[in-house]
């Protein structure tokens, strides 16, 4: 069901990253890029979805950085324009965002940072909002769903009206939960985009200072706009005993609190979808007619810190107040709240007890269960591409027998780091940075260092940041070998095209740029491997890992299961032969299914032999090859 | 039909079982019925292997959050017997209704011979004692006789709206099918869900209770 599909007025289920996404149809978008990053890759994605019909240009940028330099071209040339990334995207795109903040936009440009607290799809967990202070730059915080596409919308005309960024701040629990929301007219961009500047050095940073200058006028104007935000609201007693000041998804969490506790007499609740600059006038008001203030928010305390800095100010007026939140210890600083938590925490700061909660129930359901329950550790699917290329990979190193060791990136692979992927992966920081550490590792030589260094990176991260640490390899003649590993998608975040797959956001075909071919421009060794030829790719790696200095690449080329399960038909019927199979007796110490580790291949304890799971084997016919008796079997 | 406000159901199973789908589906069916809705998906590690989860909030005054409290579900739809078990050791209640598959996704641990899964009788045992009524579906053998395993969420859709334990008629339902699917698609969905229906409806006979 696209974002398109209902009629205005009507109420339709909206994921918050397709709210945002219909927010910026109905402000007239005719722009919008990013790179896909969970949690924000639908709000791009359902706006390809539609981009033919609402005649509006969609793309998938190679990376952040790219994606917002393009959106504010965009902008400068008079088209309203929407950027989406995730919250370590950010960290990509802030080198151009800290230069844009000066010089300033022209159309609305609205850039949605999508957190994701305790990392649930995240090498980390951090907490973007502190940019928009750091940048000088109105930060919105929707809460529900109906508020992140109206938002939106109004982002673009306060982003027209200051001449900046607007950033809209959501998290997951936002982006990707459901809710109803009510649709209003879609608006089609005009057809007049044409660059043309109004003054001298309009978009450089002619006169730096000057430029800092208007960029502290453009705070206050948004502050004063912030006054008298529609986004902001209280519901409570005219003078609460507690105080919760809140934004994003604390809120619903706090309404939720504060009901179930029956609080609604005594406790109140701001609820702040500015969030910087703060409306000040507006947030004294409230905070003078109480004396205790919890501060609920996801990860940092960026909002209970800016609180207190406005209460320093206003220090002679306002009397004593005491704050709790993530400083008092009473909410966790790390990891995502809970309506549970901010029970806790309201009880905790009232001194009440929790009426909610059946212990009784709650010991005796964790007695009959703890036994019963395994953790579900993620892993490689059946037939992934990754299993057999990490195996590959561990025999390799073994064989070679130096201490080498694997330099990891952003992706489906990053999980090589656990037992799925052989414990392989030794170091995960940034997209890119396995390239970039090898860049080190592999200059260390003249300090002592013989081991060999391996990296890995996906197709998709290869273009996105490993290309610079490649060139960089090359010039600078470190010694490694990059394994890109190619599955022909963007697999971890949604199947996304890319600059390798020769199709356009839109699913037209596009230009398929050559990754061999780029490396061997820079005169690299480059070798190609079908990663189910675990012979062929331990021979490859082996040989490349041995060759003398500077950089060299294996391209570990096949389909991702998932993407070949729905295009293709399963190349085996793999089955074990029970006679063959000699189970714990034969000396492998279960290879098959101890340490291959494949969905597909289950260990049938009651008959103290292999099997294959046929819901659930992909037929990739790997495993016949790792099992020593020959027990599997594949056929055609 | 139950009357609390709001209704908490919580919609759990494996990566790869459909879980996401099963809540938008009645997710997007309660909409047009004119109800409130806010589904909380937890699926980071949706088609691989790991513990998913969606909380749907169904209310006639207001929308909640997106995240139900500990105790507090009033159904749990369960895609995978010990995903339904540890859901329901956090968010159940003596008052909760549990309806799950009966067919186990195997853990990694227990694929691997590293651990044990309990059996379908001493899962049944617990789930009866957590709540106020179990109701255990073979869904996955249902959608296995059809030809297509991967059907066994929409046949639970089918046990749950037959058992009376959601605000929504049958015929709700299949509207949003047929706004959703179409063709082969369509008419293997509405198959599963029919015989989903008549699983519960079979069950109720057989019992002589009646609910909703």
């Amino acid at each position: 069901m696209s974002i398109t599909a209902y009629e205005p007025g009507a109420s339709q289920l909206l994921m918050g990253n397709e709210a945002i996404a219909r927010g910026a149809l109905e402000a007239g978008l005719g722009f919008a890029s990013a790179y896909p990053g969970n949690p924000s890759s639908e709000i791009i994605g359902s706006l390809a979805e539609v981009a033919r019909e609402m005649d509006i240009y969609v793309e998938w940028s190679v990376n952040e950085k790219v994606a917002l330099e393009a959106a504010a071209a965009a902008s400068f040339a008079g088209v309203r324009a929407i950027v989406a990334m995730k919250q370590n995207g950010l960290n990509v795109a802030s080198d151009f965002l800290m230069n844009l903040n000066l010089t300033g936009t022209n159309a609305g440009l609205v850039l949605v940072i999508c957190d994701d607290p305790a990392g649930l799809s995240s090498t980390n967990e951090q907490d973007s909002r502190p940019v928009a202070k750091w940048a000088e730059l109105p930060l919105l915080e929707p809460a529900t769903f109906q508020e992140a596409k109206d938002m939106t919308k109004w982002a673009f005309e306060l982003s027209e009206k200051i001449k900046n960024v607007c950033l809209i701040r959501s998290v997951t629990r936002v982006s990707h939960a459901r809710g109803d929301v009510r649709l209003a007219e879609l608006t089609p961009p005009g057809r007049s985009a044409r660059f043309a500047p109004t003054m001298l050095g309009q978009f450089t940073p002619l006169l730096v200072t000057l430029k800092h200058n208007m960029l502290h006028q453009k705070v206050k104007q948004t502050k004063e706009a912030f006054e008298t935000s529609e986004f902001n609201w209280y519901t409570g007693p005219e003078k609460p005993e507690l105080l919760i000041v809140t934004c994003g998804s604390g809120w619903y969490y706090s309404l939720e609190a504060v009901r179930t506790l029956a609080l609604e007499e005594s406790v109140g609740i701001l609820k702040l979808g500015t969030t910087w600059p703060l409306p000040e006038k507006l947030v004294l008001e409230h905070l003078a007619r109480t004396d205790k203030v919890l501060v609920v928010e996801e990860v940092d305390p960026f909002l209970e810190g800016n609180l207190k800095e406005l209460v320093g100010d206003a220090f002679s007026s306002l009397g004593p107040l005491t704050f709790y939140g993530k400083r008092s210890g009473h909410l966790p600083t790390i990891g995502e709240l809970d309506p549970d938590r901010v029970m806790s925490a309201i009880s905790t700061v009232l001194g009440r007890e929790r009426t909610d909660i059946d212990a009784e129930y709650a010991k005796k359901g964790q007695d009959l269960t703890q036994s019963m329950v395994q953790n579900r550790m993620v892993g490689f699917c059946a037939g992934c591409p990754h299993r057999a290329t990490f195996w590959s990979i561990k025999n390799a190193l073994k064989l070679d027998g130096r201490g080498g060791f694997v330099a990891g990136d952003i992706g489906c692979y990053t999980m090589a780091l656990g037992p799925s992927g052989f414990f392989q992966i030794k170091t995960v920081q940034s997209m890119g940075s396995g390239a970039g550490l090898a860049c080190g590792f592999g200059n260390l030589g003249r300090l002592g260092f013989g081991q060999p260094v391996l990296a890995v990176c996906g197709d998709s991260t290869f273009f996105h940041a490993a290309i610079p640490a490649l060139i960089n390899g090359v010039y600078n003649q470190a010694n490694f070998t990059l394994l890109i590993l190619d599955n022909s998608a963007t697999a971890m975040t949604g199947f996304q095209p890319h600059a390798g797959t020769g199709a356009s956001a839109l699913g037209e075909p596009a230009p398929n740029v050559d990754i061999e071919g780029l490396c061997r421009s820079l005169g690299i060794r480059v070798e190609v491997t079908d990663p189910f030829d675990l012979q062929d790719t331990t021979e490859k790696l082996l040989d490349l890992m041995q060759r003398d200095g500077g950089v060299r690449v294996l391209i570990s080329r096949r389909k991702c299961a998932l993407v070949r399960a729905k295009t293709e038909k399963a190349a085996y019927k793999v089955r074990v032969d029970s006679e063959k199979c000699r189970g714990e007796a034969c000396g492998c110490a279960r290879l098959c299914t101890r340490v291959f580790q494949c969905p597909g291949l289950v260990w049938d304890s009651e008959h103290q032999k292999a099997k294959i799971d046929e819901v659930i084997c992909s037929g990739c016919g790997v495993c016949a090859d790792i099992c020593p008796a020959s027990a599997i079997i594949r056929e055609a | 039909m139950k009357e609390k406000d709001p209704l908490n159901v919580i919609v759990t199973g494996v990566g790869g079982q459909g879980n996401v789908l099963v809540s938008q589906f009645i997710g997007r069916a309660l909409v047009r019925a004119g109800y409130r809705v806010t589904i909380g998906e937890t699926y980071g590690a949706s088609q691989r292997g790991g513990a998913v989860m969606s909380h749907l909030r169904i209310s006639r005054q207001a929308q909640y959050g997106p995240l139900i409290p500990s105790g507090q579900a009033d159904v749990i739809l369960g895609l995978e017997p010990v995903e339904t078990l540890r859901v329901l050791a956090q968010y159940g209640n003596p008052a909760v209704t549990v309806i799950t598959n009966s067919r186990p996704v195997y853990p990694l641990s227990v694929a691997i011979g590293a651990a044990r899964y309990p059996t379908v009788e001493e899962i049944m045992t617990v789930l009866e004692e957590l709540s106020a009524s179990a109701w255990l579906i073979n869904a996955t053998d249902v959608a296995v006789e059809m030809g297509a395993p991967i059907l066994a969420n929409i046949v639970m859709v089918g046990a749950l709206v037959g058992a009376g334990l959601l605000p929504l008629g049958p015929e709700e339902v299949e509207l949003e099918f047929q706004e959703s699917l179409s063709g082969d698609r369509l008419e293997l969905n509405l198959k599963a869900f029919k015989r989903g229906l008549a699983e519960a409806k079979a069950r109720l006979r057989r019992s002589g209770s009646v609910s909703g």
